[in-house]
Formats: structure tokens, C-alpha cells, sequence
């Protein structure tokens, strides 16, 4: 449970590490006005509409005080009239106003809400979406953490911005085209004066926003070097015990402790100050308005009133405040920027591309003998290959033989890993790969499933150049049982299931008994209910590998590529796994990368790797004849037993 | 929980005193100023006295004081919220270094570390808003309240009935949001796990041909997770035009009433803009004061997991006359149980009895689960023992100063870790005043020297967090020489060459027997290679000990050392386990 906080603390939406700078934000911007808008600018349209009519509403109300004072209260007292009606009308006018501008601005806030949502939500799914198509590089060459803080970070970032800044910025903007309006209709000087107040907020803010940045990326510096020492030494904790380090550790920690507090105490002063400057000095124009304004109703310069000077102070405070929103809401905006910038990228991902067009199909025997397609599963499988050419459609039966032809690969173009592999597996052969670490086991099943597209040379599937199958069916074709066993947060029957979806509960138990999983399962205690979670954690590394092992057997590939586990598993586990194993590969063409003799001497063929060329190939006994590489390697444990 | 973390707040107890204290000074000044406008209409504007309005300006002053009172606020806030941030956090890495293992076990390693990142900034920022917002709204909606009740009683009370009004309502929306929030926030959670869970999961995704399924997945739960955002969004979303229908409302009552009044006499113009002024403030402070109560309210579950770290006791700790002297390097574990967990029933280690010479090696074979990490755990006292007694250099370890005991019983960790910094000051972790010497004594000794000496910078190469930049093998190699360096009685090596090729391992063993022969050697292993040649092998199975003798003794007596012994020479033992290496 803990474990999942990390992802999204509470804290997560402001992200820890300082944001790059966005490469052109009025590009970003752009493109996400466009992607709103293409979606839901009927609404983004209705919200403007809600908007101008809600601040209109606002703005007579505070005109109002102007009429109420003048035209009403004033001449009243004046002449002693104690008549009320002509008053309670206009009130009443007013109220409709008011009225109006409050359905408004709930039509607004209502209709923001489904537009922010929607917007997230067809976000996620487009990146997500988007993310599932982009090819396994992709996945190899981005840390995870990276990708997993589009999803944490910087969507939530846009959520800020979709539902607070952008109708937030448009009400501003119309605020104080209406006010400044209003202001000069009511009175010239004091508009130019209360611009002028308004010129000396805005530098004054500048000037700390300048000063309160310094400080802010100081303490994001300072905090990334904390937050580096604690995730490090939380770690090895156990380790600092093991070696007395506690006090040299507590010692490096005040430094950099204190260091994050003097930035951050810095940081969050200049900060803090910004507001309370621009209250005071929004306040002390206030005060001048109201001092001037005195003077000239007391004069009646240019007609101005007292109930002028009302409405005018009221105008002055309500300018104030849209401007220090703006400035506020930038800072969102540019914020968002970055993060609408990574999720672009994320989308401008080129996807896995797949010209394949020979299907898998179900296949059955026709009158004559030969091949034909079938609508029900029938456990004979077929590729289904159309010939453009000639326009005729073939049917191969699949069997699982594969063959390398002078196969070369890199994962980038410079540096090539594999160098003119040449194999061949006919059907139901076993052949182990072994080798030193980074010789370039893993890389060849990389290439069968076509994870990876190799630089040169060829690949054939059952005699078919494995380009030209669809890349969906040739991975249904090949089962695979990887060293990180990989499990769902799912119940145990969903994760065997995973290799079958429709499965019934008599193949899942099946594939699990095949796997040597049954029997643990049975002991769990909701048996295959049991919901995993966390990768498995409840379990140990063995079960993890059973039920790894199980899920491949459901889905009863006709070749495998497996990927022994090299980690500790103590004796016995490793015998019930070895087992599971054995099962699952008999009468299957298998490509195992072998770290246990037992699996290296059972193979037809074995291939030593070594710098990415095969350079020994043959049966166990005809490597330990050649007394070559393999040999070496077979005997260094010899030697070490002895 | 408030005692604990208040009690954090230490030399910034003036700073979080003065803060609260500037805030409401602040509100005074700008309570004073509707005040001063009214003054200036009633007796400048509307008599005509133009003194009247320059006597007032000298208020200006008042504007002044505030500002200044608002930036002493805002400073001593800031130090206030930081310091105690920065307390926090030093009392939580300071608890967290006297932890013993079982307290580590308690904490995941990505908690401790969420603990002491976002939830103490979670708690800076609600201390900070504590101080000066906490206090600012109540403050000023109280004041604004009551200079308008002075103002006007009757009038004034349409205020109290909108403030009654409007906190109910907002509180109603708050209750009702939060709960769908929490639900949010939890389904955003699963959701980002799932994620998470493909993104690594990828290839077997891709291996079974599943996209499309986790397309529909993934879509099916963004969908639920659209309808509760919607759902919590939509309750507050009332709250703007709910203020806004206040503010409306109580400016037309105003108007009205205080029209009638003005006519009246009951009422100065003046008076009625000054109410209008006040409407804003408090009708804003109220508002304000809803929004700190649910941010406040958020950082609860933060606040309760520093508390957690914060109040946890070691519950090993050093004792009162402490010995300092490790006489030799003998164990003996006489009837030695243990548990992981007082109130857990499953009994790791189960009436143990050992008896171990000084100098002897020792081997330590067994299944996952059978408990040797644990029994060797126990010798340097990193778990105590929960029955028993188990004695190091004639001693019970519990008599032991911590530090002694742990130098002189020096272990190797099974999950071991080698911190940022160059090779040589991670060796000097097991001796700060090793010379260079030494350090090559010691690495030589683990076998580690040969690829040490190839890497272009030696000794000084730059180790990068989490050891990332080493093999596994050389990884384990560093960490035995970094054991080396404290020059223990009783070295303990937890399956520490496993990745580490069988020609070396069997070195490193050769290495020990030459050089430090009258160090006692304990080696957890899974290769029987590893342990076949100690003095005496310790077969542990399921917590008990199932044999202790010599390779030709327990081949003949012991039917699971017999097992594993054949399975490994026959047919199951590693084939090129890192092979390559070296």
C-alpha cells in the first residue's frame, strides 16, 4: 500500500526536480487549444458566453451603487420623501441582474466540470492507448519512472490549468475590460490614477517574483540532494547498521537539512511577501481614490458624485484582484506547458508498425486432405498467406520451425550485438543458448517475436519470412516464460487466464498442473481467488515462476522461448520448476537461454554465444568432444566443485 | 499526534508565536480602512470639509503599518514552516538511525522515504497555512463582524444569518465531496498502478498479444474514474455561485434596508459602503477559512505517517554497562528461538543449539524460508533473540556495547548495497582510517583488486547510487573487502558470491583460510561448492537444525545435504552462472 504512495503522494502534483524549459510553449499551446477545442469547443464556447454575462452581471451591480446613491438615497433625503416604490423597482432590477449572472456562473462551473474531466479522461486514454502501441524499445530506452509521471504528474498539471487558469484568465481578461470601462466612464483622473497604483503592484511583484525565483531554484536543487541522500540511505539502512555509520550519517544529513531549510525558509519568505504587498498597496490605492475622489465630489469637478466615488472604490478594489490573478495563473500556465510538452512527446511516439499480412487461423482438413480455414477452434492452427500477385490465398500448416539466415542486429544502427547468426529448429527441437552475460542470449529472442527488427539477413517462421505475418499472430504463436516473471494485480486464475482469456476453469487448472502450480495454489488461502498484488509479492520467486510458467501452458503455443531463472531458488523449488518446465516444452520447438546443466545436456542442439556469433554449435557430447568454448565453461564448474 | 509533531517546533516557537500575531495585526490595519472611508465621506465629502479628508490621510499610515505587518508575517511564517520542516525532518533521520532491523522491516524503504519527502512538505505548507491563514480568517471575519455590528446591529445581522447560511452549506459541501475525493483518489491510485504494472510488464503484454484487452481495461477504468472526479467535482463547483449568490443577496438587503434607514436618518451614506466593504471580507474570509480546513484536513494521513516514524522506539538498544571487548571469535547458541514478531505465532528459529570454535569455518545450507539469514542476523545482534541465549567470545551479545559487537562480528548482507561515492570511501565505510594499503589488502583478499586495478581511475572510480555501475559480481566483491576492513573476530558472508563466478568464489574461500585463519568464517551459500570444504556444514531446515558435521559425514547421514549435494553435481547445478565474469 505504501509502495503506491510514492507515485502519487499528496505533494506529487508539484513534482520534485526543477521543470525543463519548454522548447516553444506557443507551439504547446497551440496544439492544446486545438486538441480542446476539437473536443469540446461547443462548450468552451458556452462557458465564454457564461462568463461575459456573469461578470456583466457583477459590474452593473457595482454600478448600481452609483444610482443608488445618486438617484435614490441623496435626492430622498433631501426632499424628506418617504416613497419607496420607484427604490424597490430598480432593486428589484438589479436583483434580476444578479440573478441572471449567478445562473450563469453555475452554468459555467457545471459545464467546466464535465469539460475538465472529459478532457483528462480522453487524455489518459489517448496516452495510454497511444503507449500500448509503441513498440518494446520504446519501453528499453525510457525509464519507467519517466513514463509513469506523464500519468502521476503531468496530467494533473493540466487539470489546473483546463479548470482553473484558462476560465480563470478569461474572466480576468473580461473583468477588467468591463471595469477599466466602467472607471473611465465614471471618471478619468482617478482610472489614471488607479493604473498607476496598479503599475507600481505589478513591478513590486516582478521584483520579488525575480528574487522569490532564485530562491526556489536553490531549494529545488537542495532538495533534490536531499531527497537523493535519504532515498539512498534508506536503502542501504541496513547496511549503515551493519557498519556503525548512524552518526557519520545523521552528521551528512544536517548539512544538506540545513542547507534545504535556509533556501527553502528564503524561498517561502519572498514568497509569502508577495501577497500582503499587494494587498497593502491595493489597499493604499484605495485610500488615495477614496482622498482625490473626496476632494473632486466635494468640488464636483467634471459632475463627479458622491455615489460616483461608491461605485469608483468599489471598481478599484475589483481591479485589483483580477490583475494579481493573472500573474498568479501565468505561473500555472507555464507550469502545464511542461507538462502538456512531455505528454506531446509521448503521443509524437512513433508506434510499432506492422505490414504483416499473413493471419493465423484456425485450420481443419478438408475432403482431399488438405488445408482449410475453420470457424470453430479445432486446435490445428494454420498461416493464412494471400498471394497479391497471383491473387490466390495459400494455407501452411503451423508447425514451428524457425530458421535464422545470416541474421545481424543492433539496437542501434552503430553498434551491432549479433553477427551473422545462422540457425535452424524443426519442430519439437529443444536448442539452449549459453554463454557469458552480454554475449547476446537475451537479443536472439528478442528477435523471434520481432520485439526488436533485425539490421540484416532473415528470419523464417514455418518457411515465412516472419515480416511478412502479422505481428499480433506470430506473438500468439510463440509462448514465452521470462526470468522476471512479470504477474498482475489480479486474482491467480486471472493472471493463468492471462494467457487465454476465455479459458474455463478446467483448462486453468489444467495449465496449472501442468506448471507443478496447482499445488501451492491449492494451499493459498483463497486458493485461486487469491488476489496477487504488487507483482506478486505475496509469493515466493519459485511460485512466481509456476504461475509464469502456467499462463505460457494455457495458451499452448507451438514454440516457446524461455528464459531461465538464474536467481537463488533454493534446491527443492528449483527441481518442482525444472519440472514445470520439462512439461511445458515437450513436443514444443523451444529456445531456451540455459543457466542449468540439466536443461543444457537435454537439448538437440546447443549454441555457445560469445561477442554476438554462435562459434560452437552441436549436441553436448560433440562440444565436450571439440574440447572448445563449451567445454571450458563445463569444466570451470568441474574445476571449482573439485 | 499533535503533541509529537508540536513538539518539533523547538527554537521556532518565537517565529510560530510572532507569525499568528503579525497576521491579525495586519487584519486590524485592514479592518481599520472601510472605517476610515466611511469617515471621509460622512464628515469630508458630505459637509464639505476638505481638512477633514487631509486629517485622514495621516491613516495612511495605517496602510503602512499593515503592509509592514504583513511582510513580518509572511518572513517569520516562512522560518517558522521551514524550521519546523526541517525538525521534522531530523527527528525522523535520527529516529530512523537507531532503528534495529525488525523496526526497518516495519517501514517498506519506499515509505520511509515518501515519509520524510512529500508528507514533511505536506505538513510545512499546512503549518504555514496554519499559522497565518488559520488565524487571518477567523480573525478578520470576526473583526469585520463586529465593526459592523457597531455600525449597524440590524443591518449587521443579515451578515451573521448569510455567515450561519453560507458555513452550513459549505460544510455540506465539503462532507459530501470529501467522501467522493477519498474514493477519487484511491481510484486514481489502482489506476496509476495498473499502469505502472504494464509499463514494466510490457513485454508480457506484448508477448501474449494483449494490447487491445488492456486497451479495454484501462479505458473501463478511466471511465469509472471520469464518472467519481465528475461526481466530487461537481459538489464543489457549487461553491462559487453559491458566493456569489451571498454576496448578491446581502448587497440587495443592504441596499434596500440601508436606503430606508439613510431616508431615515438610522444611517450615513457612508456607513452603507463601509457595510458593503465588509460583506466582501467576511463572506471571503469564510470562504477562505473552508478551503484551509480541507487542505488541512488532506495532510491528516500525512501528518499521522511522520507521527508513525517519529514515535516508533528501537527496540534494540545498547545496555546499561556496556562490555567493549570481544574476547574471541566462539559462538554458542544455547536453546536460541526466535520470531520476527511477538505476537506471531510462526517460530523462525526453533530451539537452536550450536557450538562454534574460534577460527573455525563454518558452512550454512538450507531452502528458502529455512531461516539463515536469521541465525546468522542474530550474532551481530541485528535481531534479538526471543528465547535463549547466544554468546559470542564466552559473552551474551546483549552484554555487548552495539558498536563492538557489530565491528568484530562482521556481516555481509544477503541484499547488500554500495552508496554514491568513490571505491575507496566505500571501502572505508568498514574502516574510516584505513590506509590505502590496507583497502588493497582487503580487496585483494575478496578477489576484487583484479578488476579494480583495470578500471581507468583504480581506486578512485566513482561508484554511482545503488552501485549501478558495477556487475553483480564485482558488487559482492566490494562488499566482502568493505567487511574485511573492520578486521572482525567472526566474518559472515549471507549467499554473498552468488553472483560470482565458481573459479573466484573458490579463490576468495582459499584467500581466507591463508590470510585470516583465525577469524571465525560462516558462509551462507546455495552452491554446495561454496561449502564443502568448512570444517563442519550446518544444514538448517524449516528453522531446525537438521545437521552439523563435516562433507563425508553429512553425505552418509544427512538425506537433504545428500539431496542438494547430488542434484547440484549430477544434473541441476548452475551451468554458466555469470561464468563469463572475472
Amino acid at each position: 500500500m505504501e509502495g503506491k504512495k510514492t507515485m502519487r503522494g499528496p505533494g506529487g502534483r508539484r513534482g520534485m526536480g526543477p521543470r525543463p524549459k519548454v522548447e516553444n510553449p506557443g507551439l504547446i499551446l497551440r496544439r492544446l487549444f486545438h486538441y480542446i477545442m476539437s473536443k469540446y469547443g461547443i462548450h468552451f464556447g458556452v462557458v465564454i458566453v457564461c462568463i461575459i454575462v456573469s461578470v456583466l452581471a457583477n459590474v452593473q451591480g457595482t454600478m448600481f451603487m452609483q444610482t443608488l446613491i445618486d438617484v435614490y438615497v441623496l435626492p430622498m433625503l433631501r426632499e424628506g420623501s418617504k416613497d419607496f416604490t420607484a427604490l424597490g423597482a430598480a432593486i428589484l432590477r438589479v436583483a434580476s441582474f444578479y440573478g441572471v449572472g449567478v445562473l450563469a456562473a453555475l452554468a459555467q462551473s457545471q459545464i467546466m466540470v464535465y469539460v475538465t474531466q472529459g478532457v483528462l479522461k480522453e487524455l489518459r486514454n489517448d496516452v495510454f492507448l497511444h503507449m500500448q502501441d509503441l513498440p518494446v524499445k520504446y519501453f528499453d530506452t525510457h525509464a519507467h519512472g519517466d513514463i509513469m509521471s506523464v500519468y502521476t504528474n503531468d496530467i494533473d498539471t493540466l487539470r489546473q490549468m483546463v479548470s482553473q487558469s484558462i476560465p480563470q484568465l478569461i474572466n480576468s481578461g473580461i473583468t477588467i475590460g468591463s471595469v477599466l470601462f466602467c472607471m473611465i466612464k465614471l471618471n478619468v483622473p482617478l482610472t489614471v490614477l488607479t493604473l498607476l497604483m496598479v503599475g507600481v503592484m505589478l513591478v513590486c511583484s516582478k521584483k520579488l517574483a525575480g528574487l522569490s525565483s532564485k530562491y526556489f531554484l536553490a531549494q529545488q536543487k537542495a532538495l533534490g540532494a536531499e531527497n537523493g541522500f535519504i532515498e539512498e540511505m534508506m536503502q542501504g539502512q541496513k547496511v549503515v547498521k551493519v557498519f556503525c555509520h548512524e552518526e557519520e550519517n545523521i552528521r551528512r544529513f544536517n548539512e544538506l537539512n540545513d542547507a534545504l531549510c535556509d533556501s527553502a525558509n528564503q524561498a517561502n519568505k519572498f514568497a509569502n511577501v508577495t501577497m500582503p504587498v499587494n494587498a497593502q498597496i491595493g489597499n493604499i490605492s484605495y485610500v488615495i481614490i477614496a482622498i482625490v475622489g473626496g476632494i473632486l465630489a466635494i468640488n464636483g469637478v467634471g459632475g463627479f458624485t458622491l455615489g460616483g466615488l461608491a461605485s469608483f472604490l468599489t471598481f478599484n478594489k475589483s481591479f485589483n484582484m483580477p490583475i494579481n490573478q493573472v500573474s498568479q495563473q501565468i505561473n500555472f500556465i507555464v507550469m502545464a506547458m511542461a507538462g502538456a510538452q512531455r505528454i506531446f512527446t509521448l503521443l509524437d511516439e512513433k508506434p510499432e508498425v506492422d505490414e504483416g499480412y499473413v493471419t493465423l487461423v484456425n485450420a481443419a482438413c478438408d475432403e482431399e486432405g488438405g488445408l482449410c480455414e475453420s470457424e470453430k477452434r479445432t486446435g490445428m492452427w494454420a498461416w493464412k498467406h494471400y498471394h497479391k500477385a497471383e491473387g490466390t490465398t495459400t494455407y501452411k500448416k503451423l508447425e514451428g520451425d524457425v530458421e535464422f539466415l545470416g541474421v545481424d542486429f543492433g539496437y542501434d544502427e552503430k553498434k551491432m550485438v549479433l553477427h551473422d547468426i545462422k540457425m535452424f529448429a524443426t519442430p519439437g527441437q529443444k536448442i539452449a543458448f549459453v554463454g557469458s552475460t552480454g554475449a547476446g542470449k537475451t537479443t536472439i529472442t528478442n528477435l523471434i517475436n520481432r520485439f526488436y527488427d533485425i539490421q540484416d539477413g532473415k528470419i523464417r517462421y514455418d518457411g515465412i519470412n516472419i515480416n511478412k505475418i502479422k505481428k499480433g499472430d506470430l506473438r500468439r504463436s510463440l509462448g514465452m516464460v521470462l526470468q522476471d516473471t512479470h504477474l498482475f494485480t489480479a486474482t491467480v486464475r486471472d493472471n493463468i487466464r492471462y494467457g487465454k482469456l476465455d479459458a474455463t476453469e478446467e483448462e486453468v487448472i489444467a495449465a496449472a498442473k501442468l506448471a507443478n502450480a496447482h499445488e501451492f495454489i491449492r494451499r493459498l488461502p483463497q486458493g485461486y481467488d487469491t488476489v496477487l498484488t504488487g507483482d506478486g509479492a505475496n509469493l515466493s520467486q519459485g511460485q512466481r515462476q509456476l504461475l509464469a510458467i502456467a499462463r505460457a501452458a494455457i495458451a499452448d503455443p507451438p514454440v516457446l522461448i524461455l528464459d531461465e531463472a538464474t536467481s537463488s531458488i533454493d534446491t527443492r523449488t528449483e527441481k518442482i520448476v525444472q519440472e514445470g518446465m520439462d512439461k511445458l516444452m515437450k513436443g514444443r520447438t523451444t529456445f531456451v537461454i540455459a543457466h542449468r546443466l540439466s536443461t543444457v545436456k537435454n537439448s538437440d542442439c546447443i549454441m555457445v554465444l560469445e561477442q554476438g556469433r554462435i562459434i560452437e554449435r552441436g549436441s553436448h557430447d560433440e562440444l565436450i568432444e571439440e574440447r572448445g568454448r563449451y567445454y571450458q565453461l563445463y569444466t570451470g564448474n568441474k574445476v571449482a566443485e573439485g | 499526534m499533535i503533541k509529537t509533531l508540536g513538539g518539533q517546533i523547538k527554537e521556532y516557537k518565537r517565529d510560530s508565536f510572532l507569525t499568528p500575531i503579525f497576521m491579525i495585526l495586519e487584519v486590524v490595519m485592514e479592518m481599520i480602512i472601510p472605517l476610515l472611508m466611511a469617515s471621509i465621506i460622512d464628515d469630508g465629502v458630505n459637509k464639505g470639509d476638505i481638512h477633514h479628508i487631509y486629517m485622514v490621510g495621516i491613516w495612511m499610515a495605517a496602510a503602512a503599518f499593515g503592509l509592514f505587518c504583513g511582510v513580518m508575517g509572511g518572513k517569520y511564517g516562512a522560518s517558522a514552516s521551514t524550521g519546523f520542516a526541517r525538525n521534522l525532518r531530523k527527528a525522523m533521520f535520527e529516529n530512523i538511525q537507531t532503528f534495529s532491523f525488525s523496526n526497518i522491516d516495519k517501514f517498506s524503504t519506499a515509505s520511509l522515504v515518501t515519509r520524510m519527502t512529500t508528507d514533511v512538505t505536506n505538513l510545512q505548507n499546512s503549518y504555514q497555512m496554519l499559522l497565518r491563514m488559520c488565524v487571518r480568517a477567523p480573525f478578520s471575519l470576526v473583526i469585520a463582524m463586529i465593526m459592523s455590528f457597531s455600525v449597524n446591529a440590524k443591518l449587521a445581522s443579515i451578515y451573521l444569518a448569510a455567515v450561519i447560511g453560507l458555513g452550513l452549506v459549505l460544510a455540506l459541501i465539503i462532507w459530501k465531496a470529501m467522501k467522493y475525493f477519498t474514493e477519487m483518489f484511491h481510484k486514481y491510485d489502482d489506476l496509476n498502478a495498473s499502469v505502472q504494472e504494464n509499463v514494466s510488464a510490457i513485454r508480457v503484454v506484448k508477448a501474449f498479444v494483449r494490447e487491445e484487452y488492456e486497451k479495454e481495461r484501462f479505458r473501463k477504468a478511466n471511465e469509472a474514474l471520469y464518472y467519481l472526479g465528475k461526481r466530487a467535482e461537481r459538489i464543489v463547483s457549487f461553491n462559487m455561485p453559491l458566493m456569489m449568490f451571498t454576496v448578491y443577496s446581502c448587497i440587495l438587503g443592504i441596499s434596500w434596508l440601508g436606503a430606508r434607514m439613510i431616508v431615515q436618518s438610522a444611517l450615513t451614506t457612508g456607513e452603507l459602503m463601509m457595510l458593503l466593504t465588509y460583506c466582501m471580507n467576511i463572506l471571503m474570509s469564510l470562504m477562505m477559512l473552508s478551503m484551509v480546513f480541507v487542505m488541512l484536513s488532506m495532510s491528516v494521513a500525512s501528518a499521522e505517517r511522520v507521527t508513525e516514524v517519529l514515535r516508533e522506539k528501537a527496540d534494540i538498544v545498547n545496555p546499561e554497562h556496556p562490555i567493549y571487548e570481544v574476547k574471541d571469535g566462539s559462538i554458542v547458541f544455547d536453546h536460541v528461538s526466535f520470531q520476527y514478531k511477538k505476537s506471531s505465532e510462526k517460530q523462525v528459529l526453533k530451539d537452536i543449539n550450536l557450538s562454534i570454535k574460534a577460527g573455525e569455518t563454518i558452512g550454512i545450507l538450507g531452502g528458502t524460508g529455512s531461516s539463515k539469514s536469521s541465525l546468522v542476523n542474530l550474532i551481530s545482534r541485528l535481531y534479538d533473540v526471543t528465547e535463549g541465549s547466544l554468546k559470542v567470545g564466552g559473552r551474551d551479545v546483549r552484554e555487548y556495547d552495539l558498536e563492538t559487537i557489530r565491528n568484530e562480528v562482521s556481516v555481509v548482507l544477503q541484499q547488500n548495497v554500495l552508496f554514491s561515492g568513490t571505491i575507496l570511501e566505500n571501502l572505508r565505510w568498514g574502516n574510516k582510517e584505513a590506509t590505502l594499503e590496507e583497502c588493497k589488502r582487503a580487496c585483494a583478499l575478496a578477489c576484487a583488486d583484479e578488476f579494480i586495478e583495470k578500471m581507468p581511475e583504480g581506486y578512485d572510480t566513482y561508484i554511482e547510487q545503488g552501485g549501478t555501475n558495477v556487475s553483480g559480481g564485482q558488487k559482492q566483491r566490494l562488499c566482502i573487502a568493505r567487511a574485511l576492513l573492520k578486521k572482525p573476530k567472526i566474518l559472515i558472508l549471507d549467499d554473498s558470491t552468488s553472483a560470482v563466478d565458481t573459479a573466484t568464489d573458490a579463490r576468495i574461500r582459499e584467500a581466507f583460510a591463508r590470510e585470516i585463519p583465525d577469524t571465525t568464517k560462516l558462509i551462507i551459500a546455495q552452491r554446495i561448492s561454496s561449502v564443502q570444504n568448512s570444517d563442519r556444514i550446518l544444514v538448517l531446515d524449516n528453522g531446525e537444525i537438521s545437521g552439523f558435521d563435516t562433507h563425508e559425514a553429512l553425505l552418509k547421514t544427512n538425506a537433504i545435504y545428500k539431496e542438494v549435494y547430488e542434484s547440484q553435481t549430477n544434473v541441476g547445478g548452475d551451468f554458466d552462472e555469470n561464468g563469463g565474469e572475472a
